[in-house]
This record gives structure tokens, C-alpha cells and sequence, in this order.
């Protein structure tokens, strides 16, 4: 790792870790708690990967998926303490420095311009990692993702399952 | 036709019940009165109700919102962000434990699965054996649990089990092990499935359908979005309770403040937010037990498929148990486990399966035929098993650190071996342990040689936890309690407890009913020391 183990000290998040290093970074955006630009970019670059399999196959309803499972992260987000929401802005800021991107997933690209294997190999190393604070930051962003796109009713028809049952329906059949 | 259901909680207010919404102050607020109880959980609610009974003025505080059954749409979208603390997404120190806790009027009844036990004589016996707690035999508590029950309507749930649940009582009957049906706190139940939601029917006999109301007739006060952040004492006595206003979400703190007059206090804020409600406080603490040892239940979950439609999400949510596992063991053996059931919806299992992509999307297009099994692990009995410990993080807030030890992790792997080989039994074409990247299994001696080798370490294997209990214990010896028996704070002469803050272990058992039952005891004895 080109990061040493010292700058690797984790603290949590939402689910989630952050890097204290981070918190010696000039923020891109003041905490003011929802995602940052930097957040976005990150969410916008995993959440395809993480939902590879899951998103409806044509190109504008998968669009569409894409862009309320972003918006939900963000509303997710704002509604996490302020604590959690500081360590999550860290996680983003940190994974914003091409140094980080290079350790974890080989690349110097921005998220923007990230390959879809370059996610993959990110990913797979935060999941796979020995240092658990690095599985931290995976679990948050598997969390983010996931609760963001299968809270969404777009996504139930292809899991089978039929919503919420209709209670005035219900009371007239019971 | 959701206006169809009767809302009580929407009429009560109509009608005058005293309700804030510390929301929306616009000044800063003053109050007095008899007692002062913070939280409106299993604790908080049943003591308003007998205190307020009693004849006493009483004002409750509440960091959550209001919400009643209009506003429960059976949407874990919403329900999570409103009704649970930190959203659902609550964890300890490292990460390795997400902490289920409710944050509403109600706590966490408003939003469990109704899953009602007595605390096991096992527990209450070395409670009395090995920490010399007296008062506390089951004989001693039957009365209160009766009472309780009979208020909460716990009764035998007679309608068949839900596919879900049916599976873990046809696997354990076939390998040969005992389970049972679990009572619940409901009256007219409609085998909806939704009760993590909030219930949309008022079926489920929550605080926030019975003893909040009971306690709100009687002119008791509630104040929502209202933050406890300290009781500021002196002497022996505490002498008012410091209470931040919160925004509308609950996130931040507004500007104004509540403060809080009575001649008792009680802390009933759960087994995270009381201990650090009396950190904030600074409350006397010689010999440093508040805080200490918090116990949370940790749980495992086994994912199973099968070949007949399972419907999780379906009915009642968790109806079946197996307390074989436990009453096995010595209880202070090796690491014992409950075994339940959990409801099986979208955003909680998709959060739950392990890995991203083409694995995970498969496994949530079979969510109808997944089967799910819970091993709630009993900490707390054995000296390996001290628990975690609440500190405060800089920003006042509450942090659980709570280690896993080789000691828990021992528990875990035979609870593994255990669910898989239940979910076998019933007829799983395939079980997937809910740990490490979520390798499946399509036999038993497979899954019992594999699980044999897991790896199992912090945040490679999820362990998750919706009972948190500890930290202010009840007990006669101050070196090691933080309350006397009548659950008053040992150095603070009208400070008392009413939570499963009070726990010396771990329960052993869905705690509700334990809370509902020794609160009843204690809140009855406050209201007779402040009546007299």
C-alpha cells in the first residue's frame, strides 16, 4: 500500500468508516451533512457495480433507477447523525486523492472516469481486506446502496415481491 | 381505505391530549411536575402509565417523533429514517454489530416483532445465585408479569405460523429438538407481517396504543423531538433535566431548550441512551459501573432457499422458537442461542446478504423462497462475556464498544452448524450462512464441514442486535450496581432506572415482557414512596 499504516486509522460511519487522515484534509465542501460532491461521485461510480444484476436492463428506466437510488442515498445520508454523516464525508473525501484510489483499486482515475473493473477491484479489495476498518467501509457502502435501490417499490416486481398489502382490500376479504 | 382504521393516538390529540412537538418552539420551554420520565419505550411507557394512574402529574420526553398507524405505510423506506435510531443504521465502536432500536413515541415497541417471553427462571436464578440480586424470583415477579400481560393483551398466538416460521419448527422437530410458539402482545391481529414498520392497524398492544394513552387521559404531558442532554444535581438530589429541542428529522438540535422540573427523575432512554444520558450528567459513579456491561443478544443469521414459496415478508413475523440451544448448556457454559425467526423484506435482507453484483441480485430475485433463521446468542453469563461499554463521543453522542471475543465467536460457529442443519431438515435445496462472501451450501455435511473452517472475525461475518440491555444494573452492592432493588440510582437519592438498562446479563429471551414486568414492580414502588 503506498498509504502507510499510520495514515490507515479508521474511525466509523453509518455503517461505515472514514479515515482520521481525512480529518486533516481541507474539505471540498463544508460538513453541512448531506453527500458532497465528492460523495456523489463515489456513490454514482459503485452504485452500477454493486447493483450489476439488479437494475432494469433498459438504458432509461436503468437511468432512472440510477438516479433515485442516488437521490435515496442522499436522503439516507441527511438523515444520519451528524456524527456519522462527519465520518462518511471523510471516507468520501479521503477516496477522493488519487493515492487512496491507486491503493485500493490501481487506478489513479477520477471516480468520473473509472472503468467498471477498476470499481470491481475497489470493491473487492474493501470487501476482502484483512483490516477490518477497510470491510467497514465496504458494509457502509453495500448498505447505502442496497437499502437505497431495494427500498425503491421500481425495484420489487423483479424479487417477487408484491408490496405492502392493500388493507382496505384485505378488510373487505376478511 | 386506510381511513378506515380507527387511529387512537390522532384522536387522543384531537381530543387535548398535552402533546409538544419540541420541533417546532419557538421560545424556550419550562415545565414542572411530579416525575420526569425520559423515553416512552417498553420502560418509560409502562411507568408513565402507574405513575400517572397513581395520581401523579408526569411529563414525558421523547427524542423521537410522534407517529401513529395513519402514518405506518408499511414501507421500510420510511419507516427505518423515522422510526429507528440512526435510521436502522446504528453500530458499536468497530462497525462489526448493527443495533436495531426504535427512536418514537413507543421506542422500541412501536416497531418489534411482538415476541413476548417472561425472563427465564435460569436468568432470574443466577441473578439471585451469583450477583445476590433479592427480590427478583420468578415468584416474586409472576404478579407483575400477569398484570403486564393481562394489560398488554400477551396471549398464545393460535393462527398457524407463516411459511417462515413453519420451517424452523418442521426442521427442529426433525432432528429431534424441542421448540415452541412464541405469545405476542396483540388483539386482532391481521397476519400482516409489518410489525417492524409500526403497526398500521393498532393491533399490536405497543406503549404507543396502551400505557401512553393511558398515562396522556390521566394528563400526563409528552414531549417529542425533545433530547434529554443532562440532569444537573447537586447534593444527593437531582434538580432539573436539560432537554435540547431537535429538528423536524431528529438529526440536529435546534436552539431552544426544555428544562424539566420534578421531585423524581426517571431514566428510561434504553440500554445505550440511559447510560449515556448519566455520562452526560456526570452523575457520581465511584466505582465506574455506568456504562458497563452492555449486553446486546448478538445474533447470526442463516439464509436458506427453498424449494416451496416461502413469502417472508408475509404474516406474522416471529411466532416460532427453540430454546433448546439454551437450556442445553450450563448457563454459564459454553455461549448458548435462541433460535427465531425474522421477517424477510427487501431493504433488510438486501442490506443483510452479503457481496454486490451478480450473487447478491440473484439471491434477492429468489426472496420468496428464502427461508431466514436467527441464533440470538445469551452474553453475559460467564467471564468471557463481560459485555460492551457505552462511552460518549465528542459531540456528547453514545458509542458501544463492544469486543468480540473467542468466547462469542465459539458460540457462533455451533449456531451456524445449528441453523443449517434446522434449515436442511425442513427442506433447503441450499443454506447460505450469513457471513464472509456468502458461499452456499447444497448439503448439511457440506455446510458442517465448511462452517467447521469459517473464518469468523468482526465485519467479515455480520452479526446484528435488537435487544440492547445493561449498563445502569440493578443491585444491593454499589461496587458493582448502579441501582438499588427498587431501581434508584445508588448515588443520586431521586434518580431511578426503568429500562433494560437494569440487566445485570443479557435476558436470554426477546426482552420486552422482562421490561414491561420489573419496570411495573419498580414504578409502582416510586409511586407509592411519592403518594406516601
Amino acid at each position: 500500500m503506498i498509504l502507510s499504516r499510520r495514515t490507515f486509522i479508521f474511525v466509523g460511519a453509518a455503517g461505515a468508516a472514514a479515515l482520521v487522515a481525512a480529518r486533516l484534509l481541507p474539505r471540498t465542501t463544508p460538513p453541512s451533512g448531506a453527500l458532497d460532491a465528492a460523495g456523489t461521485a463515489v456513490m454514482a461510480a459503485i452504485a452500477p457495480v454493486l447493483l450489476a444484476g439488479a437494475l432494469p436492463a433498459d438504458p432509461k428506466l436503468r437511468g432512472e433507477a440510477l438516479r433515485e437510488t442516488l437521490v435515496a442515498i442522499e436522503g439516507a445520508v441527511a438523515g444520519l447523525a451528524p456524527r456519522a454523516q462527519g465520518e462518511l464525508n471523510d471516507l468520501f473525501s479521503l477516496l477522493a486523492l488519487a493515492p487512496a484510489r491507486w491503493s485500493l483499486a490501481r487506478t489513479t482515475a477520477s471516480w468520473q472516469d473509472a472503468s467498471r473493473d477498476d470499481v470491481e477491484r475497489f470493491l473487492d479489495r474493501l470487501r476482502d481486506s484483512r483490516i477490518g476498518l477497510l470491510r467497514a467501509a465496504y458494509d457502509a457502502l453495500h448498505q447505502l446502496v442496497m437499502a437505497a435501490w431495494y427500498g425503491n417499490p421500481r425495484a420489487w416486481p423483479a424479487i417477487g415481491y408484491s408490496g405492502p398489502p392493500d388493507l382496505g382490500a384485505r378488510e373487505r376479504t376478511s | 381505505m386506510m381511513d378506515t382504521i380507527a387511529d387512537p393516538v390522532r384522536e387522543g390529540v384531537a381530543r387535548g391530549w398535552r402533546v409538544i412537538d419540541a420541533s417546532t418552539l419557538t421560545g424556550d420551554l419550562t415545565l414542572e411536575a411530579d416525575v420526569v420520565i425520559v423515553g416512552t419505550g417498553a420502560g418509560g411507557g409502562t411507568a408513565a402509565e402507574i405513575l400517572a394512574e397513581a395520581g401523579l402529574s408526569v411529563v414525558l420526553v421523547e427524542e423521537g417523533p410522534l407517529k401513529s398507524s395513519s402514518d405506518f405505510r408499511m414501507r421500510e423506506s420510511d419507516a427505518y429514517p423515522e422510526l429507528y435510531q440512526e435510521s436502522g443504521a446504528r453500530r458499536t465502536r468497530d462497525k462489526a454489530i448493527s443495533i436495531l432500536q426504535g427512536r418514537c413515541v413507543g421506542g422500541g415497541t412501536t416497531v418489534n416483532w411482538t415476541s413476548s417471553f417472561r425472563t427465564p427462571d435460569a436468568t432470574l436464578a443466577y441473578w439471585q445465585r451469583a450477583l445476590g440480586l433479592a427480590g427478583f424470583t420468578p415468584a416474586d415477579l409472576a404478579p407483575w408479569f400477569a398484570r403486564m400481560e393481562a394489560r398488554l393483551s400477551i396471549a398464545p398466538w393460535d393462527v398457524a405460523p407463516n411459511a417462515n416460521n413453519a420451517a424452523l419448527a418442521r426442521g427442529a422437530t426433525r432432528i429431534g429438538i424441542s421448540s415452541g410458539t412464541i405469545r405476542r402482545n396483540v388483539k386482532g391481529c391481521w397476519n400482516l407481517g409489518y410489525c417492524g414498520m409500526g403497526c398500521p392497524t393498532n393491533a399490536k398492544q405497543s406503549m404507543l396504543v396502551t400505557t401512553i394513552p393511558g398515562a396522556l387521559a390521566r394528563g400526563a404531558t409528552l414531549v417529542t423531538h425533545a433530547r434529554a442532554a443532562a440532569f444537573t444535581w447537586h447534593g444527593d438530589r437531582v434538580e432539573a433535566l436539560e432537554c435540547l429541542a431537535m429538528d423536524a428529522r431528529g438529526t440536529r438540535p435546534t436552539s431552544r431548550r426544555v428544562a424539566i422540573r420534578a421531585r423524581a427523575y426517571v431514566a428510561a432512554a434504553g440500554a445505550i441512551g440511559t447510560p449515556a444520558l448519566l455520562l452526560r450528567s456526570r452523575v457520581p459513579d465511584p466505582h465506574g459501573v455506568v456504562g458497563r456491561r452492555t449486553f446486546l443478544h448478538p445474533t447470526l443469521v442463516s439464509a436458506a432457499l427453498m424449494p416451496e414459496r416461502i413469502e417472508g415478508y408475509s404474516g406474522a413475523p416471529q411466532t416460532v422458537y427453540s430454546d433448546h440451544y439454551l437450556d442445553s448448556l450450563p448457563l454459564d457454559g459454553p455461549m448458548g442461542f435462541k433460535l427465531e425467526a425474522p421477517p424477510i423484506h427487501p431493504m433488510l435482507t438486501a442490506i443483510t446478504l452479503p457481496n454486490h453484483g451478480d450473487t447478491h441480485a440473484r439471491r434477492m430475485r429468489e426472496l420468496p423462497h428464502l427461508q431466514v433463521v436467527l441464533a440470538i446468542l445469551r452474553d453475559g453469563f460467564h467471564a468471557d462475556s463481560p459485555g460492551g461499554t457505552v462511552t460518549l463521543a465528542g459531540d456528547g453522542t453514545p458509542v458501544l464498544d463492544y469486543p468480540l471475543s473467542p468466547y462469542l465467536w465459539e458460540g457462533a460457529r455451533r449456531a451456524f452448524a445449528a441453523m443449517a442443519e434446522i434449515q436442511f431438515a425442513a427442506g433447503a435445496k441450499s443454506v447460505f450462512p450469513v457471513h464472509g462472501d456468502g458461499v452456499e451450501f447444497t448439503s448439511a455435511a457440506a455446510a458442517r464441514a465448511a462452517i467447521e473452517n469459517f473464518d469468523l472475525r468482526p465485519l467479515a461475518t455480520p452479526i446484528v442486535s435488537a435487544h440492547v440491555m445493561g449498563g445502569a444494573p440493578l443491585g444491593a452492592d454499589p461496587r458493582h450496581a448502579a441501582c438499588d432493588p427498587q431501581g434508584r440510582f445508588h448515588h443520586l437519592a431521586n434518580l431511578h432506572v426503568m429500562d433494560g438498562s437494569l440487566f445485570p446479563t443479557s435476558i436470554g429471551a426477546n426482552p420486552q415482557l422482562s421490561i414491561y414486568g420489573i419496570v411495573a414492580k419498580l414504578a409502582s414502588g416510586l409511586a407509592a414512596t411519592l403518594r406516601g
